[in-house]
């Protein structure tokens, strides 16, 4: 047999393993409209681990941070910083989330803002822009879906192809059990990608320099400047690491699908629970960045950094190996698609189409309408996948800079109470303004500051400044008002 | 609901500033310890330490809010 059969059986096998035993984990319950999206609220601290594991490491993880570490270099250390401080910042506001979820019935991010803000218009504006930000992510999930069969195939199938396959499958999944399935197929996930990371971060180092430390003596030796800011990049030095490490673990959560996983934990301590141990996860990140510094001096003069990763795994093992590194990237595309596609058509449908354009729906229609979205998202995403050509890392920033302006209304939400409705609406407003204006003019970073976190400030301010113009609201969120009259805690 | 207390959020600064805030002072190759570059070293190890802290967070968060949920309010 040829080698990219090989390594194609083997990533198609397990690929088809794991999305049969989703399916069977999702078909055991009943699907209604709260069970499609937030599983009926009853996960516990494991399975919430592993969701939210299952979204966090996405091919941006495998493929992009090692894509960077080869291309960039100092640089990507901001990727295991802000994986580890979005955990700690969720520790003071996911389980709040949660407590005025599960009160009002929250099941999107839109929700929040429009039992909050007590504004349909504002949760529609907020879906809409979820929606959006939401597609250059799941861009670049297809786009490393694409990558991974076009290497491991040895070039034979063309990365279109690839991705018109491998989407078809997610968007099936997705159609047929919604977020228990996508839990389970996590499980399979996690595994698989704990050892890739493990096997190659270790053996590719002692392969071809005998240890990790020997590895990066000879790099230090060949590029002294690279494994410092700003590395092989001219512009991200210090300043752009710190504004985009606070951006990136700040709007960590502000992203609508990992904000709606809030709402399956079964109660709020799993969330702190959970924002305690999960900075333990970000530890296969490092073993990742290992194999995109080894590939710099094995596997020089790569166009693409994305493809680093997979060409010195190639070159290195035999092709069924390729083939099980390549599934668990697969995967570890395939599972946040899984999600990202669910989150963004439960937001379309329920916080736009039906209080904009149709309010009579009932909860089953808005469930139907749903999937049918499941099939127009993935499109959209793979239109763009395939007519544009950039980064994974970049892809994921600008995502980044765009949910990132929700963060005052959510913030100030649970604990400002003088914050008003006109005034997260011209933040919002604002802050997205800005960062469509500084990345379109390519003015990113502007002045050595994330774009991104220079458009979070001034949404700040002006969130802050119009908010007191205005004329002060009735907070819903207020379980005792008596109390917050009298100031105290 | 409950908001976080002024001493857990204290608490989780510390990590902002040692991965976060203080990149100037250890963004360094050497020294290098247990083979790996400073800078890196420095973050993995940062990495291990999170989780131990928050711990503190989290006992200090559970103690008060078990307080308040048994009746004693405004003891926050």
């Amino acid at each position: 047999m040829d080698n990219s059969l090989i390594a194609l059986s083997v990533i198609f096998g397990i690929v088809l393993v794991s999305s049969i035993v989703g399916m069977y984990a999702g078909g055991r319950y009943k699907m209604n409209l709260e069970q499609w999206t937030v599983a009926g609220r009853g996960f516990g601290l494991i399975l919430v681990w592993l969701l939210m594991a299952g979204e966090i490491y996405t091919t941006f993880a495998f493929l992009g941070a090692s894509g960077w570490a080869y291309s960039r270099g100092g640089p990507t250390l901001y990727i295991m910083a802000y994986l580890t401080l979005a955990y700690v910042f969720s520790f003071y506001f996911l389980p709040q989330i949660w407590e005025v979820g599960k009160k009002f019935g929250m099941q999107t991010q839109s929700d929040f803002f429009h039992k909050r803000y007590n504004s349909k218009n504002l949760a529609a504006v907020a879906s809409l822009i979820g929606v959006i930000f939401i597609i250059p992510y799941l861009q670049l999930q297809l786009t490393g879906l694409g990558i991974i069969v076009e290497v491991a195939s040895f070039g034979a199938i063309s990365r279109v192809t690839a991705m018109l396959v491998a989407f078809g499958l997610v968007a099936a999944f997705v159609f047929v059990s919604g977020v228990r399935a996508v839990a389970w197929i996590s499980v399979i996930k996690d595994f698989l990608m704990l050892f890739a990371a493990f096997f190659i971060g270790i053996g590719l180092p002692y392969m071809y320099y005998g240890g990790i430390g020997e590895m990066f003596t000879a790099l230090v030796n060949a590029k002294p400047t690279h494994l410092t800011m700003p590395g092989a990049t001219k512009v991200m030095g210090h300043s752009w690491y710190i504004s985009t490490v606070l951006l990136t673990s700040f709007g960590f959560y502000m992203w609508p699908h990992l904000f709606s996983a809030t709402f399956t934990a079964k109660n709020n301590n799993t969330l702190r629970k959970n924002a305690v141990i999960m900075p333990l996860y970000t530890i296969t990140m490092p073993l990742i960045f290992f194999v995109g510094f080894t590939a710099i001096l094995v596997v020089p003069g790569l166009a693409n950094g994305d493809m680093a990763l997979l060409t010195i795994v190639r070159q290195s093992y035999s092709p069924w190996f390729l083939g099980v590194i390549g599934a668990a990237g697969a995967l570890t595309a395939m599972v946040p698609a899984a999600i990202l596609i669910l989150a963004a058509a439960a937001l379309f449908a329920k916080n736009f189409y039906r209080p904009m354009i149709s309010p009579g729906m009932t909860d089953d229609q808005v469930a139907r309408l749903a999937k049918v979205l499941v099939v127009v998202i993935t499109l959209v995403a793979l239109y763009f996948a395939i007519y544009s050509a950039t980064t994974l890392v970049n892809l994921l920033l600008l995502g980044y800079a765009g949910v990132t302006q929700f963060l005052p209304g959510v913030l100030f939400g649970l604990y400002w109470k003088r914050v008003t409705k006109p005034g997260v609406f011209t933040g919002l407003v604002t802050g997205i303004s800005v960062v469509a204006y500084l990345v379109l003019t390519k003015q990113d970073p502007f002045f050595g500051i994330n774009a991104g976190f220079f458009a979070l400030c001034v949404n700040f301010i002006v969130t802050v400044a119009v908010s007191l113009m205005t004329k002060a609201e009735v907070n819903p969120f207020n379980d005792n008002p008596a109390e917050e009259a009298k100031g105290s805690a | 609901m409950h908001k976080p207390s002024l001493q857990s959020i204290l608490i989780g600064l510390i990590p902002f500033v040692a991965m976060c805030f203080t990149v100037v002072l250890w963004d360094q190759v050497h020294p290098f310890v247990l083979g790996l570059p400073f800078n890196i070293f420095w973050i993995i190890l940062w990495i291990l330490i999170t989780p131990i802290i928050m711990s503190f967070a989290y006992r200090s968060e559970r103690a008060r809010i078990d307080a308040q949920d048994s009746g004693m309010k405004g003891g926050a």
